[in-house]
C-alpha cells in the first residue's frame, strides 16, 4: 500500500512506525518482558522488602535485578510503568491500524478495552490511592488516621477556644539539615541542625556518654542522645526520624530534639505557650471512630487466629449519621470514601488498663471501581471469543463423527 | 473374550474399592469404636484415629506402627493399628516408649544420638528408633540444638538438611509427648483411683487456700500441700497442651472443649486461676476476677467426662478386654445424651474416610490404567485403551468422592491448603484428560489423565507428611465464598496449564524417542494444546482477577504485587504470549509446545515456589524437600526444551512423514 510512496519518505517511516506499534510482535515481547520484571520483581521482595521492590520494579521506567550479595546489576528490565504504557499503546494503535472490526473479533475487542482499562485503573490507582492507619484503645475517639510511613513536625497553640489547637504542619522531608522553615502564624523560625531517617533515642547516661553531650539544650533534648539507625526497609518495620532543631524568634530559644518516639514538648514564646510533636502524619476526616469493643477469637487449643473482629461507633455529624459496626476479616466499613479493615489487634499490659487496643487500616482508592469494569469486560471477551472457537470447533468435527 | 476384558479388569478393581468400604468389626478390642471418639486437636474436633493416623504419619511417615520394622515383609512383623499405638501411648506409655516408632535418617543426626546402625538379627532397622533408645541426654541433646536452631537460624531458609532432620524430630517427640499426657500424667498409674484420693483433700485443701488467699486467720498447711501436690501434677500436663479430650457437660461446639488437666483442675482451684497464680504469661486475670474465682474454688463439679475416661484408661491399661469394651460404649452413649450427635456423626465418617483412603486407591488406578494405556500405544488394540478409560472413570469417581467427602468434613470448597491443591489439580487434569480423550480416542487424554493424576497424588502425599491435611483456616481465609470462587478458579488454571505441557511433552518425547507421532497425530496434539491454553487463559485471568477482588474487598488494594498474586499473573502473562506468538505466525507446531512445556516451569513456580520465598500472605516458610523437588522438575522440563530445540530432521518422528510430504 505504501509502494508509492519512496521508502526514505516521512510517511513511509511514520507507517513504519505505526506497523512497529500495532505489531503483535511488539505484544510478544512485551508479554516476555511482563514475565521477566514479574518474576524478578517477586525475587526481589525477598532482599528489599515488599514496598521497595514495588517502588524499584513495577512503579518505574526502568529496572535491573541485582542476585542477592552481588555488587553489580545483572538483569537490566523496563519497568512497570513502561511496559504498561507500550502495551496500552500497541492495543490502541493496534486496533486502529491491523484489527478487523467483525463480530467474529467482537470478545478480542472486549479482552483488549479491559486490559486497557486495568492498565489505567492500575496507574490511577498509584497516584490517587492512599493507605494510612487508625489505630485506638477500647473507649478511645478519633477522627483521624496516621500515614505508616511519613511524619510530620507538628507546632501546635492552644487558642483557648473550645480546646481547638491551632496547628503548624511541616512534613519530615523539609527538615533537612541546614534548611530553615518559616510560618506565617509562627513567631519563630526553625533551622534543623542535624537530620536523621530513622534513629532511636535514649537517655544520655553521664558516665558512659561523657565524651557525647546531649542532643540539644533545651526540654528532653537535654537529657538525651540521638543513635542514628541505618533505614529500614521490611514491612514490619518502620522508620522512626529524629532532628535536633533551633528556635530562632526575636530571640534564640535554643535547640529542641524532636524524635517519633517522644512525648510532645512544652516551650513559651512571644508569651504564648506552644507545643512541639514530631508525630505520623495525620490526615482528618470528616467523622469520628469510638472504638467499643475487640474480640479476638483463637481454634480451641491453638494459637491460630479465627476472628479479629473491632466494633466501632461511627458518628457523621454533617450527615447526622451514628451507628456501630463490626470491623472484621473480609468486612471492612466503607464510609465517606474511606474503606477501613482490620489491620492489627492486641491488648495493654494489665497494669495500663487490660484494655484492647486495634488499629484499622484505611484506605482511600477513587479509582477503585476500575479493576471490576475492566475485568468484566476481559472476563466476558475471553468467554464470548473461546465460546466461539468452541463451537466452531465442535461443529467442524460433527460430521465427521456421523 | 478381548471384547470383555476392560469390563472384567473394571469391575474387579470396582469390587476391590466397594470391598474397602465395608467397615470392619472389632475383633478383641473395640479400637474402631475407640477411634471413632471426638477429640479437639489443632483447633478441631476429630476423631482419634485421626489424631492417631496423623500424630504416626509426623513420627514415621506411615499411618501405621511396624513394632518389628527390622523384619522384612515375608516375615510378618507385628503391625499395629494407629489407634492401637496411641491408646497405648496414652495409658501405658512405659510399653509405647520401647517400640520403634521414630524415624531417623540423617545420619550425621543418628550419630549425634548415638543410635545404632543396622542389624536385623539385633532388631535394628538403622531407621526406626524408640524413645527408650534416645535416653534422656539425647533427649537433652534434641531440646538443646533444636533450640539452638530455631534461635540463630530464625529464617527457614537458611535451614540445612541436618537442621530440618533435628527440628523435624525435635518437633515428632514434642507430639508425643504431648500425647502421652492427654488422659492423664504419663506416670499415673491407676488414674480412677488418683482421682478418688485428689477428691478427698479438696475441701480441707481449698477451705486452706481460701484462708490464705484472704489472710482471714490460719490454716492448714498440710491440707493445702495436699491438694496442691495433686493440682500441680494436672497443671503440668497443661504445659504441654495436649489434645482437648473433655466435652463440655453442657454440650456445644469445640470452643467449648477443655484438656484433662483443666477438667481435673474444675473441682479445686480452676485453671484459670491457678495460671494467673504461676504467673503464666497472658493468662493474667483483672484482681475482681481473681476474688471471684478465690471465693468460688471448691464448688465446681468434676466434668462427668473424667469418670469416663479414667475408666477406658484403667481397663486398657490392665488388658480387660471386655471391660474396656463396655467403658467405650459407656462413653459414647454419655455423648450421645450431650446431643454430641451430629460429632460423633462427623467423626464417624471421618474415621471410614480415613480407612477408606480414597486418594491413594485413585492413584493405584491410575497407575494401572498409565500401563493399559501404554499397552494401546505398543499395539493399537482398541481394548487396552477401553480398559485404561474405564479405569480412568473409574478412579475419577474415586477421586470425586473423596473430594466431595473432604468438603463436608471440612465444610469447606475443595481447596484450602497446598495439600488439597495438589488433589484438586489433579482431578482438574483427570477431568480435562477425560474430555479430550472423549474427542480423539487416541489415549493421550489417557495420558494426560493418569500421569498428571498420579504425580499429583504422589506430591500430595508427601504433603500430608506434615501431619493433619485439616487444619483450620486462619482468619484472613475463613471465607468459603471466596475460596470456592478465587481459589478453585485459579488452581483450574493450573490444572489446564499443566495439562497443556504434559500434552507438548508427548509431542516431543513421543515424536524425539519414537516413531508413533505421525503429521496426522502432531496437527491433533496442537489443536489439543490450542484448545486447553485457551481454557487455561480463561480460567487464570479470571481466578487472578477474583483473587484481585477478594483483596480489594477484604484490604482496599485490588493488587498488592504479592509474591503468590505476582505468580498467577504470570501464568496468565505467559498464556497470554504463547496464543499472541500462534496468531502472529511467530511460532508454529514445535515451538507452541516448547512454550507450552515452559508453561509447566511457570505454573510450578507459581504453585511451589512462590510460597518458599517466606514473604508475603502465600508463605508457608521454606520447605527444603519441596525446594529441592521444584528445582529437579525445572530441570527435567528445560531438558525437555533442549529437545524440543532439536531440529525434526533428526526426530525419529516426523522426518519421513515431512520428507514425504
Amino acid at each position: 500500500m505504501s509502494n508509492d510512496v519512496p521508502a526514505s519518505h516521512p510517511l513511509s517511516m511514520m507507517s513504519k512506525v505505526f506497523q512497529f506499534l500495532s505489531s503483535l510482535r511488539l505484544t510478544v515481547v512485551l508479554l516476555a518482558l511482563g514475565v521477566a520484571v514479574v518474576f524478578f520483581g517477586t525475587l526481589g521482595q525477598t532482599s528489599d522488602g515488599l514496598y521497595v521492590a514495588q517502588e524499584r520494579y513495577f512503579r518505574s521506567w526502568f529496572a535491573y535485578w541485582t542476585p542477592h550479595g552481588s555488587a553489580f546489576p545483572v538483569v537490566p528490565l523496563p519497568g512497570g510503568y513502561l511496559l504498561g504504557t507500550m502495551l496500552v499503546i500497541n492495543l490502541i494503535v493496534a486496533h486502529f491500524t491491523r484489527f478487523q472490526w467483525t463480530w467474529a473479533k467482537s470478545g478480542i475487542f472486549l479482552t483488549h478495552i479491559g486490559i486497557i482499562l486495568l492498565l489505567l485503573g492500575q496507574l490511577a490507582t498509584d497516584m490517587l490511592a492512599r493507605e494510612s492507619i487508625m489505630s485506638f484503645r477500647e473507649g478511645e475517639t478519633r477522627n483521624y488516621s496516621e500515614s505508616a510511613m511519613d511524619f510530620e513536625l507538628a507546632v501546635m497553640r492552644s487558642t483557648g477556644s473550645n480546646d481547638l489547637d491551632q496547628v503548624v504542619a511541616i512534613p519530615a522531608s523539609r527538615l533537612k539539615a541546614g534548611a530553615e522553615v518559616r510560618h506565617e502564624l509562627l513567631p519563630f523560625a526553625i533551622r534543623v541542625k542535624e537530620a536523621y531517617e530513622n534513629a532511636r533515642v535514649r537517655l544520655r547516661a553521664p558516665v558512659m556518654d561523657s565524651n557525647r553531650p546531649p542532643a540539644a539544650s533545651q526540654g528532653v533534648g537535654a537529657r538525651i542522645v540521638i543513635d542514628a539507625q541505618s533505614a529500614t526497609r521490611t514491612m514490619n518495620d518502620r522508620n522512626v526520624p529524629a532532628a535536633v532543631i533551633e528556635l530562632a524568634g526575636t530571640s534564640s530559644l535554643g535547640t529542641w530534639a524532636i524524635s517519633g518516639e517522644l512525648k510532645s514538648q512544652t516551650l513559651t514564646a512571644e508569651g504564648r505557650e506552644w507545643r512541639l510533636e514530631y508525630r505520623p502524619v495525620r490526615e482528618y476526616k470528616p467523622f469520628a471512630l469510638t472504638l467499643l469493643k475487640t474480640t479476638h477469637e483463637t481454634y480451641p487449643g491453638t494459637d491460630i487466629p479465627k476472628n479479629f473482629q473491632s466494633r466501632v461507633r461511627l458518628r457523621h455529624a454533617d450527615t447526622g449519621e451514628d451507628r456501630e459496626v463490626d470491623i472484621y476479616m473480609n468486612a471492612p466499613l466503607r464510609h465517606g470514601g474511606y474503606t477501613f479493615f482490620q489491620y492489627q489487634m492486641g491488648k495493654e499490659q494489665l497494669t495500663d488498663g487490660g484494655r484492647g487496643t486495634s488499629a484499622l487500616q484505611v484506605v482511600r482508592n477513587p479509582s477503585w471501581v476500575t479493576p471490576y469494569v475492566g475485568c468484566i469486560l476481559v472476563g466476558v471477551g475471553l468467554l464470548v471469543q473461546f465460546l466461539l472457537h468452541l463451537t466452531k470447533f465442535i461443529a467442524r468435527r460433527k460430521p465427521r463423527a456421523a | 473374550m478381548k471384547q470383555r476384558i476392560p469390563l472384567i479388569v473394571v469391575a474387579l478393581f470396582a469390587l476391590w474399592i466397594l470391598g474397602a468400604l465395608v467397615p470392619r468389626r472389632d475383633r478383641e478390642y473395640a479400637f474402631g469404636a475407640f477411634g471413632r471418639l471426638p477429640v479437639v486437636f489443632n483447633g478441631r474436633l476429630q476423631p482419634f484415629d485421626s489424631l492417631a493416623r496423623n500424630s504416626l504419619t509426623r513420627i514415621r511417615e506411615k499411618e501405621t506402627a511396624n513394632l518389628e520394622p527390622a523384619k522384612a515383609w515375608y516375615e510378618s512383623p507385628k503391625i499395629i493399628s494407629a489407634t492401637e499405638w496411641l491408646l497405648t501411648v496414652m495409658t501405658r506409655p512405659e510399653v509405647a516408649d520401647g517400640w520403634k516408632v521414630f524415624r531417623v535418617d540423617h545420619p550425621e543426626l543418628k550419630a549425634m544420638l548415638k543410635l545404632p546402625e543396622p542389624n536385623p538379627p539385633a532388631g535394628e532397622d538403622g531407621k526406626h528408633y524408640s524413645w527408650n533408645q534416645f535416653g534422656e541426654n539425647g533427649l537433652k541433646q534434641i531440646e538443646e540444638s533444636a533450640r539452638n536452631i530455631q534461635e540463630n537460624k530464625k529464617d527457614s531458609s537458611l535451614r540445612n538438611a541436618f537442621d530440618n532432620a533435628t527440628l523435624g524430630l525435635y518437633e515428632a517427640m514434642t507430639l508425643y509427648l504431648r500425647l502421652k499426657n492427654t488422659i492423664h500424667p504419663q506416670d499415673t498409674a491407676r488414674f480412677a483411683a488418683e482421682i478418688a484420693e485428689y477428691q478427698k483433700t479438696i475441701p480441707a485443701g481449698v477451705k486452706a487456700f481460701q484462708q490464705r488467699m484472704t489472710g482471714s486467720g490460719p490454716f492448714d498447711t498440710n491440707a493445702l500441700t495436699e491438694v496442691f501436690g495433686h493440682a500441680e501434677r494436672f497443671f503440668v500436663t497443661l504445659r504441654g497442651e495436649p489434645p482437648l479430650l473433655v466435652p463440655p457437660a453442657a454440650g456445644g461446639d469445640s470452643f467449648a472443649w477443655q484438656r484433662m488437666g483443666e477438667a481435673l483442675l474444675e473441682p479445686s482451684f480452676g485453671a484459670p486461676l491457678l495460671k494467673h497464680l504461676m504467673r503464666v504469661p497472658k493468662a493474667e486475670l483483672p484482681a475482681e476476677t481473681v476474688a471471684e474465682l478465690i471465693r468460688t474454688a471448691g464448688t465446681r463439679p468434676l466434668p462427668p467426662a473424667v469418670g469416663h475416661w479414667a475408666a477406658m484408661a484403667d481397663t486398657f491399661r490392665e488388658s480387660q478386654t471386655a471391660s474396656f469394651n463396655a467403658a467405650v460404649a459407656d462413653y459414647t452413649a454419655y455423648l450421645e445424651s450431650l446431643r454430641l450427635g451430629k460429632a460423633l456423626v462427623k467423626t464417624h465418617r471421618e474415621q471410614r474416610y480415613n480407612g477408606f483412603a480414597p486418594f491413594s486407591k485413585a492413584a493405584a488406578l491410575y497407575l494401572v490404567a498409565f500401563l493399559f494405556g501404554c499397552g494401546f500405544w505398543f499395539n493399537f488394540a482398541e481394548w487396552s485403551r477401553r480398559t485404561s478409560l474405564n479405569l480412568v472413570r473409574l478412579a475419577f469417581v474415586v477421586h470425586t468422592l473423596g473430594l466431595i467427602v473432604r468438603m463436608w468434613l471440612e465444610g469447606r470448597p475443595p481447596v484450602t491448603n497446598l495439600y488439597s491443591s495438589a488433589i484438586f489439580i489433579g482431578w482438574g487434569a483427570v477431568g480435562l484428560g477425560l474430555i479430550l480423550e472423549s474427542f480423539w480416542k487416541n489415549a493421550i487424554g489417557l495420558a494426560v489423565a493418569t500421569v498428571i493424576g498420579f504425580s499429583t497424588q504422589i506430591v500430595a502425599h508427601n504433603l500430608a507428611l506434615g501431619g493433619d491435611t485439616m487444619v483450620m483456616l486462619q482468619a484472613v481465609l475463613d471465607t468459603n465464598f471466596w475460596l470456592a470462587t478465587h481459589v478453585v478458579i485459579v488452581t483450574l488454571g493450573y490444572s489446564a496449564t499443566f495439562v497443556a505441557g504434559f500434552l507438548a511433552i508427548l509431542y516431543v518425547v513421543l515424536g524425539f524417542f519414537t516413531k508413533v507421532m505421525t503429521a496426522d497425530m502432531g496437527r491433533s496434539l496442537s489443536r489439543m494444546v490450542y484448545g486447553i491454553l485457551c481454557f487455561a487463559t480463561l480460567f487464570s485471568f479470571v481466578g487472578t482477577v477474583l483473587g484481585g477482588i477478594w483483596a480489594d474487598q477484604s484490604w482496599g488494594r485490588f493488587w498488592g504485587w504479592d509474591p503468590k498474586e505476582n505468580g498467577a499473573l504470570i501464568i496468565v502473562l505467559w498464556n497470554a504470549l504463547i496464543l499472541h506468538a500462534r496468531w502472529g505466525g511467530m511460532v508454529r507446531e514445535r515451538g507452541i509446545m516448547n512454550l507450552a512445556i515452559f508453561g509447566n516451569i511457570v505454573t510450578s513456580w507459581s504453585w511451589f515456589g512462590t510460597n518458599l520465598l517466606g514473604v508475603g500472605l502465600h508463605s508457608y516458610g521454606f520447605m527444603s524437600g519441596a525446594f529441592t523437588a521444584l528445582m529437579v522438575f525445572v530441570a527435567s522440563q528445560c531438558v525437555l526444551i533442549g529437545l524440543g530445540l532439536i531440529p525434526q530432521a533428526k526426530w525419529r518422528s516426523f522426518s519421513k512423514a515431512s520428507a514425504a510430504a
